[in-house]
Formats: C-alpha cells, sequence, structure tokens
C-alpha cells in the first residue's frame, strides 16, 4: 500500500494490552464516584439506624443497645396522634396542591385562558419563594392575633371574632398545599404535553362535551402521572419541615418532622429518639416511592407518551374563560402576590404594623440597614454562596461521570448505582441532616461544625436532582459521537473532556443553577448541622423568626426573594444562550 | 491484511438473555480492497464491523491487521479503538455540534500521539477538506451542513490521520436517493485513488454490487456467501442469498441427473429444465431453482433454442410498466414467473407467450426444507 501510514508507531501494540484498564482515566473515574456515592448515600443512614437502636450517653453511662426509642416512638398514645397528625396533613396537602395545581395546568395547556403569559411566573414561585418566608407571610397574613385578613374584616365588621387562624390543622394543609402547588402545575403539564389530543379531539367528535372530555378522557391518559405527581406531594408534604415547625408546634400539634426536631431541641436532646421517628419516616417515603416506581412500570406498558411534538389544540370554553382567568389572577395573588406584598410592607415598618394610611408614613429602610450592619451578616452570605456554588459544582461533576456509567456502560450493577444516587430523594432534609450530624459525630474526621459537613448534606440531598438533569442530557447524547472521538484516537479522559462535557453543558448548566437555587433556601438539613460561624442565610431567617424579629426577617426575605429572582431570570437568559449552541442537532 | 477468525460475539439483552450477534465470522481483506457486509439489520453485520474497531469486545475469535493482533480472546489481547489507527465512517456520521467544520476534522491529529506541528496539522487538514470539497466550509459550524456535506466530513475526520483501515458503517443510509448514487461513487473514486483498504456495512444490496471488490452476505450472525458481487449475484450458493440479493424467481424442483462439472436436469412443476449447479448434486436431491426476472427471456414467436435452453408457453397473467423496463408476470401451468423485458414487448394480458431461460442462467440451490444455515 502506498501510503504513509506506515510511519505510525505500532510498537506499543506488539504487547497486546492485557489489561485494558491500565493507564485508562475511565477505571479510576469510575471506582471513585462509586466510591464516593455509595459513601454519601449510604453511611449516614447505617449510622442513623444504628443509633435508633442506641440509649442516650451521657457523661457517667455509655451507650447500650435498645429498642426503647422504638417503643417510645411507637407504643404511646402519642405514636397514634402523630401518625395521624402526619398522614392527615401530608394527604391533606397533597390533595389541595394536586387539585389547584392540575386545573390551572390544564386550564393553561387545553384552553384559551387570556393572561397565560403569567404562568411562567408561576413555574418560578417554589424556587424564589421559599417555604419558611412563604410561611412567615401567611403568618403575618392569618394569625389570629397580628394577621391583617383577621384585622382588616374584624375592622370592618367592627367585632373580634378570629376569621382564619392559620395556627391549625387547616391553615397548615393551606399552606403546605398552596407551596406546593406550583410543583404539581409543573408536573401535570408536563404530562397534559405528553398526551395525543388526537385521543380528546376524536372524543370532541363523538359528542362530548369540555367537562366530559376532561374527566373521561384527559385525566384518564394521564393516570400514570397523575398517580406519580400525588406520591410525590404526599412525600414532599411529609416530609416538609417549616410550616410544621411554625404553624403546628406553636399549637401543639406535632407531625414527624416538628418531632424530630423537638427530641434533639429539647434538654438533654434524644438523638436516639430522633433517629427512630427519622427511620419511620424513610420507611414511609421508601414504600410511597417504591410503589410508585411499580406503578410506573406498569402503566409504562400503556403509555400514550409517542415523543412527537403535539401542538395541542385549544379548547374553546366560552364564556368561562373570564372565570378562569379570574380563578387564575386569584390564585396568582394568594401565591404571589399577597406573601410578597406582606413581608415588604412588613420590612418597611419600624414595627409590625397593619398596612393603614398612618402607618405609610412611617415607612423606613431601618430594618434593611439593621440586617446589612448585623456583624454576621456578610460571613453568612459568603457561607451560602460558598456552599450552594459549591455544592453544585461537585453534583454536576460527579453525576456527569455517574450518568456516562449508567448510560453508556454495560458494566453489572450499573442500574444500582442509579438507585443510590436517587436513594437521597427519600430522606426528609431534617432526617438527612440528622443522619450526617450522627455520622460525622461518631466518625471523628474532623468536619462536624465546620462548613464541610454542610457541603456533604448539600450534596447528598440535591445528588438525585443533578443525576436527573444529566442523564436527561446524556440520553439525548448520540453514542457514536463519542465513538468517533475513540476511533480518532482519544481516550477515555480526552473524549469525555473535549466531547461529553462540552455536548452535555446545557443540561450540566441548567442542573446547576437549579441546584445552586436550591441550596441557597435550604434549612431542613442545615438548622441541626450548622454551628456559630458556619450559618447560612436560611439560619438567619430562623433565627430572626425565634427571635421574634419579624422586621428584620422580612427585610432579609424581600432581599433574598430579589436576589433569587435575578439569579433565576439571568440563568434562563443563559441557558437560552446555550439552547441555542446546541440547535440543529 | 485484515484477517478475521471465527469471531463470536455476544451482548446482554432484558432480563439477563444473551444475544448472540456475529457467529462463527471469518473472512479475510487483501491490501487496498473494498470488502462489504451485506445482510438485513440484526444479522451481525454491524457487531462484526463494531468489534474490528473495537468498539465491542468480541467473545471469541481472532482479529490481526498485517499480521498484528488486535483482539484475541484466546490470548488476552485487546486494543483499545484508539490505538488502533482504523478510520470510521458512522451511520449518524456523529460529527460533533460544538465544533466547526475545520474543528472536527483536526481533532484526530490533536489527540492522536503522533505529534504534529501547527502548520503540519493545519496542511492535513486543509487538505483533506479539500479533497471532499469542504475546504470553503472550514470555518462553517458543524450543525449548518446538508446531509451529503456531513457525509464528506465525516469521511474526511476518518481519512486525516491516514488509518491503515478505513471502517465504514452505513455510510450512505441517511441521504436521500439522488444524493446516495452521487456519494457511492465517489466513496468508491476515493477508495480506488488512494487505495484504502476498506470494510464496508450496508443492507443495501446494489451499493454492495456498485462498491465492492468482494461481499460477504451475512444471516443471523453467520457468513452466508463470501465471494464477488457478480458472483453472490449470478451464482447465489443458498435460497437466503438468491433472496436477499436482487430479485429472484423460485421454482421447486428434484434433480434428475447431475454431470458432476456443474450441469444438472432437474424436476419441476414446469417440466424438466437444464440448470447449473454449484454443490454435488446428486439424484432426487431436492432443490430449488433460482432465475433471476431479467433471464426470464420472452417473446410472442418461438424462440431460438441452443443447447440447454429451456423453453416453455405461458399465458400473460399481468403486467407494470416501469419506465426502464416492463414487469410480467407469467403464468406457467400453475405457476407465476416474474420477468423483466425492454418496454417494447406489447403483449397483452392473457395471450399465449413464450419463455426461454438459459441453462447458465438457472441456479439448482439445495433446498434443506426451510433457510440454509
Amino acid at each position: 500500500m502506498s501510503r504513509p501510514c506506515e510511519t505510525v508507531t505500532w510498537g506499543a501494540m506488539q504487547v497486546g494490552w492485557r489489561i485494558p484498564r491500565r493507564l485508562d482515566a475511565k477505571w479510576p473515574a469510575i471506582v471513585g464516584s462509586v466510591a464516593l456515592v455509595a459513601w454519601l448515600a449510604l453511611v449516614p443512614v447505617i449510622f442513623l439506624l444504628w443509633q435508633s437502636l442506641l440509649t442516650p450517653e451521657t457523661a457517667t453511662t455509655p451507650a447500650r443497645l435498645t429498642l426503647e426509642n422504638y417503643r417510645t416512638a411507637y407504643a404511646g398514645a402519642e405514636t397514634v396522634r402523630l401518625f395521624g397528625n402526619s398522614v392527615e396533613f401530608a394527604v391533606g396537602s397533597a390533595a389541595l396542591a394536586f387539585v389547584v395545581g392540575t386545573f390551572f395546568a390544564w386550564v393553561n395547556e387545553r384552553t384559551n385562558t387570556p393572561f397565560k403569559f403569567l404562568f411562567f411566573a408561576l413555574s418560578l414561585i417554589p424556587l424564589v419563594i421559599p417555604a419558611i418566608l412563604f410561611t412567615v407571610s401567611w403568618i403575618l397574613l392569618a394569625s389570629p392575633k397580628i394577621g391583617v385578613i383577621n384585622l382588616a374584616l374584624q375592622d370592618f365588621f367592627a367585632t373580634d371574632i378570629v376569621f382564619v387562624n392559620i395556627y391549625s390543622m387547616g391553615g397548615m394543609i393551606w399552606v403546605d398545599g398552596l407551596h406546593q402547588s406550583p410543583l404539581a402545575f409543573l408536573l401535570m403539564t408536563a404530562a397534559f404535553r405528553s398526551t395525543d389530543p388526537a385521543l380528546e379531539e376524536s372524543a370532541l367528535m363523538s359528542g362530548a362535551t369540555v367537562l366530559q372530555i376532561a374527566w373521561h378522557m384527559t385525566l384518564k391518559l394521564v393516570w400514570p402521572a397523575v398517580l406519580a405527581a400525588l406520591v410525590i406531594l404526599f412525600v414532599r408534604a411529609i416530609e416538609s419541615f417549616e410550616i410544621p415547625a411554625l404553624l403546628g408546634l406553636p399549637v401543639g400539634l406535632e407531625v414527624y418532622t416538628s418531632a424530630i426536631y423537638q427530641a434533639i431541641h429539647k434538654y438533654p436532646s434524644d438523638v436516639g429518639l430522633a433517629s427512630a421517628y427519622g427511620a419511620t419516616l424513610l420507611l414511609i417515603a421508601s414504600l410511597c416511592i417504591f410503589a410508585q416506581s411499580r406503578v410506573a412500570r406498569e402503566a409504562g406498558k400503556f403509555s400514550t407518551v409517542t415523543g412527537k411534538g403535539f401542538r395541542p389544540r385549544l379548547m374553546n370554553i366560552g364564556r368561562w374563560r373570564y372565570l378562569t382567568a379570574a380563578a387564575f389572577m386569584a390564585y396568582f395573588m394568594i401565591i404571589v402576590a399577597l406573601p410578597f406584598l406582606v413581608l415588604l410592607w412588613c420590612s418597611l415598618q419600624k414595627f409590625y404594623s397593619v398596612p393603614t394610611a398612618a402607618a405609610l408614613k412611617t415607612v423606613t429602610f431601618d430594618a434593611y440597614r439593621a440586617v446589612l450592619d448585623y456583624p454576621g451578616f456578610p460571613g453568612m452570605v459568603w457561607n451560602s454562596v460558598v456552599l450552594s456554588l459549591g455544592s453544585a459544582t461537585i453534583i454536576m461533576l460527579m453525576t456527569s461521570v455517574l450518568c456516562w456509567i449508567v448510560v453508556r456502560t454495560r458494566l453489572p450493577g450499573r442500574w444500582l448505582l442509579d438507585n443510590l444516587a436517587s436513594l437521597p430523594l427519600v430522606f426528609p432534609g431534617l432526617v438527612l441532616g440528622l443522619a450526617i450530624m450522627v455520622c460525622y459525630l461518631s466518625i471523628g474526621i474532623g468536619v462536624y461544625g465546620t462548613l464541610w459537613i454542610m457541603l456533604i448534606a448539600y450534596v447528598t440531598r440535591f445528588m438525585p436532582y443533578g443525576m436527573r438533569y444529566s442523564t436527561t442530557s446524556m440520553l439525548a447524547l448520540h453514542k457514536e459521537l463519542e465513538e468517533s472521538a475513540a476511533m480518532s484516537g482519544a481516550a477515555w479522559g480526552m473524549t469525555f473532556r473535549r466531547i461529553v462535557l462540552p455536548l452535555l453543558k446545557p443540561g450540566l448548566i441548567a442542573g446547576w443553577i437549579y441546584v445552586v437555587i436550591v441550596s441557597v433556601r435550604e434549612l431542613s438539613s442545615s438548622i441541626l448541622l450548622y454551628s456559630p460561624g458556619t450559618e447560612v442565610v436560611s439560619i438567619m431567617i430562623w433565627e430572626y423568626w425565634q427571635n421574634g424579629q419579624y422586621v428584620e426577617l422580612s427585610a432579609l426575605g424581600v432581599m433574598l426573594m430579589v436576589a433569587l429572582f435575578c439569579f433565576v431570570l439571568l440563568a434562563q437568559f443563559a441557558s437560552r444562550g446555550f439552547g441555542v449552541a446546541q440547535s440543529g442537532h | 491484511m485484515l484477517s478475521v477468525k471465527s469471531l463470536y460475539t455476544e451482548y446482554p439483552g432484558e432480563r439477563g438473555r444473551t444475544i448472540r450477534a456475529a457467529q462463527d465470522v471469518s473472512f479475510e481483506v487483501p491490501d487496498g480492497k473494498l470488502f462489504t457486509l451485506l445482510g438485513p439489520s440484526g444479522c451481525g453485520k454491524t457487531t462484526t464491523l463494531r468489534s474490528i474497531a473495537g468498539l465491542e469486545r468480541p467473545k471469541s475469535g481472532e482479529i490481526a491487521v498485517r499480521g498484528q493482533l488486535v483482539s484475541s480472546s484466546e490470548k488476552g489481547i485487546f486494543i483499545a479503538p484508539n490505538r488502533r489507527n482504523f478510520g470510521m465512517v458512522f451511520q449518524s456520521y456523529a460529527i460533533w455540534p460544538h465544533m466547526n467544520v475545520y474543528q472536527n476534522a483536526a481533532f484526530p491529529l490533536e489527540v492522536g500521539r503522533r505529534k504534529l506541528s501547527r502548520k503540519e496539522r493545519a496542511e492535513k487538514v486543509m487538505g483533506i477538506l479539500r479533497a471532499v470539497a469542504l475546504d470553503d466550509l472550514a470555518d462553517r459550524a458543524a450543525t449548518k451542513l446538508s446531509g451529503g456535506q456531513q457525509q464528506r466530513l465525516a469521511l474526511a475526520r476518518a481519512l486525516v490521520m491516514e488509518p491503515q483501515l478505513l471502517l465504514l458503517d452505513e455510510p450512505l443510509s441517511n441521504l436521500d436517493a439522488k444524493l446516495r448514487e452521487r456519494m457511492r461513487f465517489e466513496l468508491k473514486r476515493m477508495q480506488r485513488e488512494r487505495g484504502l483498504t476498506t470494510v464496508y456495512v450496508t443492507h443495501d444490496q446494489s451499493e454492495a454490487l456498485a462498491l465492492s471488490h468482494e461481499v460477504a452476505v451475512m444471516n443471523e450472525g453467520r457468513i452466508a456467501q463470501v465471494g464477488s458481487p457478480r458472483d453472490i449475484y449470478e451464482r447465489p450458493r443458498n435460497r437466503f442469498v438468491a433472496d436477499f440479493v436482487g430479485t429472484t424467481n423460485f421454482i421447486n424442483a428434484v434433480v434428475a441427473a447431475a454431470d458432476g462439472e456443474g450441469r444438472c436436469r432437474v424436476g419441476t412443476p414446469l417440466g424438466e429444465l437444464n440448470a447449473r449447479c454449484a454443490d454435488r448434486l446428486s439424484r432426487s436431491d431436492p432443490v430449488v431453482v433460482s432465475v433471476r426476472p431479467e433471464d426470464v427471456e420472452l417473446s410472442e414467436q418461438p424462440p431460438e433454442r441452443t443447447e440447454g435452453d429451456n423453453v416453455c408457453i405461458g399465458t400473460v397473467d399481468a403486467k407494470a410498466f416501469l419506465g426502464e423496463y416492463l414487469d410480467f408476470q407469467v403464468k406457467v401451468s400453475d405457476l407465476v414467473l416474474l420477468a423483466r423485458v425492454h418496454p417494447s414487448l406489447r403483449t397483452p394480458v392473457g395471450d399465449r407467450i413464450y419463455v426461454r431461460m438459459r441453462a447458465e442462467k438457472c441456479v439448482a440451490i439445495p433446498d434443506a426444507g426451510s433457510t440454509p444455515r
């Protein structure tokens, strides 16, 4: 052959690679990621379960094995009440969120209701209004003593009847359900988008009315998605900490999460009992997720999702669209405008007072000054920024390798890796914080009481989200793009750096942004792990609440919401830029 | 140059079942030749190609290039694909969307073990881009290329590192019909000019016949027949090859007499026919006779008969005008034969017609019941 390819050094090949793993960056990366995931996801659970079997350790008596914690957690009359409260709260909240979210998702996706541009803002709400601020704003609105709604109505009717009381099971369900409803909205929007509108149109041709179609066709077709949404909402509600703690504890309404918090914060703290409660919570969440995944697998067989880009025909609902528009505006007021405005109002006062014309004259920025002048403030902001950027970066880099293993390789047990990385989904934040606390108190590697332990908690807690983002983009990446790099002579490390990572970039950045935002808001794990010097912004909000400094709290909350909102907008803008680079492929 | 010896591959399927792909595949590709693996989807041709590339690990068997083993499970040798220096064009082209045309073509030179100066590299890249007529588009984003341009870029990328072996995985299947025909000639010219040893995978028999020096027809993981395109087409050795490559008429028959030198007489529903047989056949062996439609000659007048010709009389059952030719269905006894004739023949449906099939065009294939092994 008269080609210059004879010049290629052929020498290295003569030996033959008995073990191809040698000199390949692939295997260290794989082993490292797997070990890290296993450590993060499994070890805390083991310590949690171990701790739940121990008596409290004191200066005089060492801890010993016992089932006492589970006896306390399950035997008393308390148990029934605790379980009942938790389930009532979670079911109520999930139902409320689902009904509200589904209704508006249907209105948005399938009807010609005006003002639909506002729906975009809706999907941002859970991102920019953390649960604790949402709860506080509703306390300011509907507390029996200081609630704006009560005071305004009492003033109007000249009575002192308490119209609404947020410190009740109803109040908890109301606040949690509303706060979760945008998530239900997102989940159901995705479901409605993936069903073939021709199925609905044929029902229309058969003479069904809009409502009959919605009930008999649309809802039945999205049934697997409905079930998935209900389970997710239920699990989120049963894991919710801020809302039961702020609204339930003052009137003695305990659920599992607040019971865990109480057990740790009483003196002497009872970590064993908290662990027993934590194990219970973990069991409930795992069972729900497991059941849902089984059903989803069954339902997959009859899936109506075809992957085609449907452009669903919008239904004309005639005059009803003014009603749906009004309902939507009311919803928007309740979940966005009112909470923000009441916090804004509160932040502009010296002492908390009801909005009146007289109070308008006393508007001041003192609270903002107080927050900014607080000596620990720059440190907390710094902690929050470092933790959120750090955890997001670590998570996205780690999951990009993990998802490569899961999607691309044929390693035995790669499904296990996927499940391991998703395992923290079933940890309620508080339980995860507890488990990590117990774990690193026992293993003395010096991370307890530092920022590192919070970083570990954040990485563990949000790893599943990173995994979802990475896997989704990895699945969209054609295998041959990597294989052609290998054929071009690139080793694994080179291929990963030059081909895989750049092509995953849009998905990785989207996931990174999401993790940054949820990390900034993180409270329920941080609350068990922070110590003086490692407070974060959400802890500061919590402490303002404990101290009754509502005005400062509002000022900080307003600043946080505005900052998050700007970040989300910026991120939307940035990711759109990245999206363009991907188009055409 | 390339030698593949008793290659077996398998991979895990769903629920722990193993799926067997290539089964005892062996062939040799001489230096500078284009060798095609032809077969229906799922026949193991792509797995075989990927095993040569090093993208799959064969269960057993040996693959050697110029006498050097690149893969041998028995001796524990497996050279990673990035160290084999084989160029490959993928079915999807796998053009990296985050790079422009130049960067795509330059990548193999940047990551390869041979270090080149920037200038040398630029010369090589522009040279190869010129060869595929993409030098004007060097700065264009790879996503803005048409299908044919992407195909040429993929080829340039495979060739820029001067591979010792070129692997092509259905490189034309994503193009539209007209472009496919043009690229077929383009590809052939590049291959012949550069004398590149090439393994080509396709399910399109006309592509295989037009391009190859040699074709291996694969079925269910095994090679059914290896030979030159003309060999494969005119002398199929089993029913599968005759059926898969081109269109054909099958006539069930029994051997009446065979002379051991490739000639035989067979008994068919049409009466006794003269045929050719490659395999050693003996009296009363069941066979199937394959006659290509273009070898079923029709005429309204009794045709001339030379020795060995089979002539019968049938009626025109149906016909279809296809522009370049006419398809006739002719009923002889109870059998319908497909004949492909010049459009000038205008015999109306229902009329009598003479059928002539030359003996060397009637290939008797041993018929072992169903599909051949």
